[in-house]
């Protein structure tokens, strides 16, 4: 009974949040509901069982990814109502996304629930007596480690290609190196001259003096006027 | 009695008595690591510190608190007001939150949950939250520079501490903090992996904003960063939510290298001392080394804040998370 009141609580805020997120006027403010969506999200995979989902969602999305949304949201120049000026023309558009994902939901969940054999097409059930992060350890890391290095291949290439296309080699740009700076550290040296004596090294070597300007020409003034 | 106990209302009464249990020390433990902090920089710098309020100026945290009480809390027009007010207050939320998992001794947990370590990550991972709220919400340029800076800073150095963590957990076999404290009956992790824990206490410093990496609030370039235009409480909550951050990721270094609650050595003269006396020993000689490090280096340039995180600190500890797994491997000493 608890449970289930407190399931739809969060369920409630989730998609109250959701809405917030779109309606919002601020994109800061959107990106704000859109952590207040993750976090609710997190608590039903509490309820599902799911505590290492739930934390890996807190973890990347809260922790990582809505941190980058909300510097980048925050670094530009946001003009609102030129932001409210598109609704009108995108507003259908997303209607139409919207309505085609909704359309999916409600199919999948209906073929679920009516196919009776659905349940046997559940490839790996949660074995018994094992923690769900054990669990997926070893679908993700025994069982499909080949399907799991291919996916991070991708991901690697998709970043390098990111690094690539914004990586330019800009001229001028003045690099420290700490290692060549560790390394001359020996040459520094300190003295104690003599009293008096001061410290002189004849094997020194300092930057020529710049050379002397050539002479101007002496221009003549004398005797060449009559 | 025990009936009551096993009842909803006595579940919470019981959740209730241990929460106020752990979190009232936990903020005695902030306020006088203020005091601490004053007394142990002032002996560095060969100053007496506070000496004026109490014996020893050990009731100077109270008065500074009754002191930031009396004060005028300021909202700067053009502040976004709701998120300014709640910034302060979400760093401080986050930092007593995260206590909830903590074992100050075997089975002392309030919850001992499966999850634990992944918990703390997560909780430590949203502080920069208040950081950045901040920075944004006071509609000033150097709180919102300090708060990029922070933000950066913190997601950079969260990685290394992830593989840290991998490292650990490693070497574990289990995510839950009192498994892993159980896990160095026969040695603390310190040992096999001391290189592991000299990047996980440098990136604690670099979490918590902490000299040398307290680039947010360098006040000689932003003043103070991103709680510059913070008076009163709201500055208050910011700065005791950084001590119990320092608090909180020592309490992690205890748990993860310095053996949790465990003696050093298994023997009579230092079983006879309860174990949360250990985890408090622990965690204040870590904070005495976060301390003793603000005494000594002078702060990072934010480039070499950065090479230091993404050149340095994380190809080595991927390295290290890789040799780890072979030698487990190989020797045959993977937890089951």
């Amino acid at each position: 009974m608890i449970a289930g009141l407190a399931f739809y609580f969060f369920a409630f805020v989730l998609i109250a949040a959701a809405v917030m997120v779109v309606t919002a006027r601020n994109p800061v403010h959107s990106v704000i509901w859109l952590i207040a969506c993750f976090f609710n999200a997190a608590a039903l995979f509490l309820f599902a069982g799911a505590e290492f989902l739930a934390m890996i969602l807190v973890i990347v999305y809260v922790g990582a990814v809505a941190v980058l949304f909300l510097f980048v949201v925050m670094m530009l120049d946001v003009d609102f109502s030129q932001l409210r000026q598109g609704f009108q023309r995108y507003a259908p558009l997303g209607g139409v996304v919207g309505g085609i994902l909704l359309l999916e939901l409600v199919l999948i969940m209906a073929a679920w629930r009516f196919a009776g054999e659905a349940e046997a097409f559940r490839a790996f059930p949660v074995p018994e007596g094992v923690g769900n992060t054990e669990a997926l350890g070893a679908i993700l890391y025994t069982d499909h480690i080949y399907l799991f290095q291919l996916s991070g291949l991708i991901l690697l290439v998709a970043m390098i290609g990111a690094i690539v296309l914004t990586l330019r080699d800009r001229v001028g740009t003045k690099r420290q190196d700490p290692a060549t700076q560790i390394a001359r550290s020996s040459e520094v040296t300190l003295t104690r001259p003599e009293l008096g004596q001061g410290i002189r090294r004849e094997d020194i070597q300092r930057p020529l003096p710049p050379a002397p300007k050539a002479a101007p020409k002496p221009v003549d003034h004398e005797g060449g006027h009559h | 009695m025990t009936e009551f106990l096993a009842s909803p209302a006595g579940v919470l009464a019981l959740t209730v008595a241990q929460t106020l249990a752990l979190l009232v020390p936990v903020l005695i433990a902030v306020a006088y690591l203020t005091w601490a902090e004053r007394k142990v920089l002032a002996a560095m710098q060969l100053r007496q510190g506070p000496a004026v309020v109490g014996p020893f100026g050990m009731l100077q945290p109270f008065a500074d608190a009754i002191k930031m009480l009396m004060k005028e809390t300021i909202i700067p027009t053009g502040a976004s007001r709701l998120l300014f007010l709640a910034a302060p207050m979400l760093t401080f939320l986050l930092a007593m939150l995260a206590w909830a998992v903590i074992p100050v001794n075997d089975g002392w947990a309030i919850a001992d949950i499966n999850v634990g370590i992944l918990y703390l990550f997560a909780i430590s991972s949203l502080g920069v939250y208040g950081v950045i709220i901040a920075g944004w919400a006071s509609n000033s340029k150097y709180a919102f520079l300090g708060a990029l800076r922070s933000a950066a800073q913190m997601v950079s150095y969260e990685v290394s501490i992830g593989l840290v963590i991998v490292t650990v957990l490693l070497c574990v076999g289990s995510l839950n903090l009192t498994e892993i404290v159980r896990a160095q009956e026969t040695v603390w992790f310190v040992i096999p992996l001391l290189p592991m824990f000299v990047i996980f206490f440098i990136s604690a410093l670099a979490e918590t904003n902490r000299a040398p990496f307290d680039l947010p609030e360098g006040e000689s370039e932003l003043v103070a960063g991103f709680f510059v235009e913070y008076s009163s409480m709201s500055f208050a909550l910011f700065f005791l939510g950084e001590y119990a951050n320092m608090i909180l990721m020592s309490a992690l270094a205890t748990i993860l290298f310095l053996g949790g609650w465990l003696p050093p050595l298994d023997i009579a003269p230092f079983t006879w001392v309860p174990g949360p006396v250990w985890f408090a020993l622990k965690v204040a000689a870590c904070l005495f080394v976060f301390i003793w490090v603000r005494a000594t280096f002078p702060r990072f340039r934010y480039d070499q804040l950065m090479r230091l995180g993404w050149k340095v600190f994380l190809p080595f500890s991927l390295l290290w998370v890789v040799l780890t797994a072979a030698v487990l491997k190989l020797t045959g000493w993977l937890p089951a």
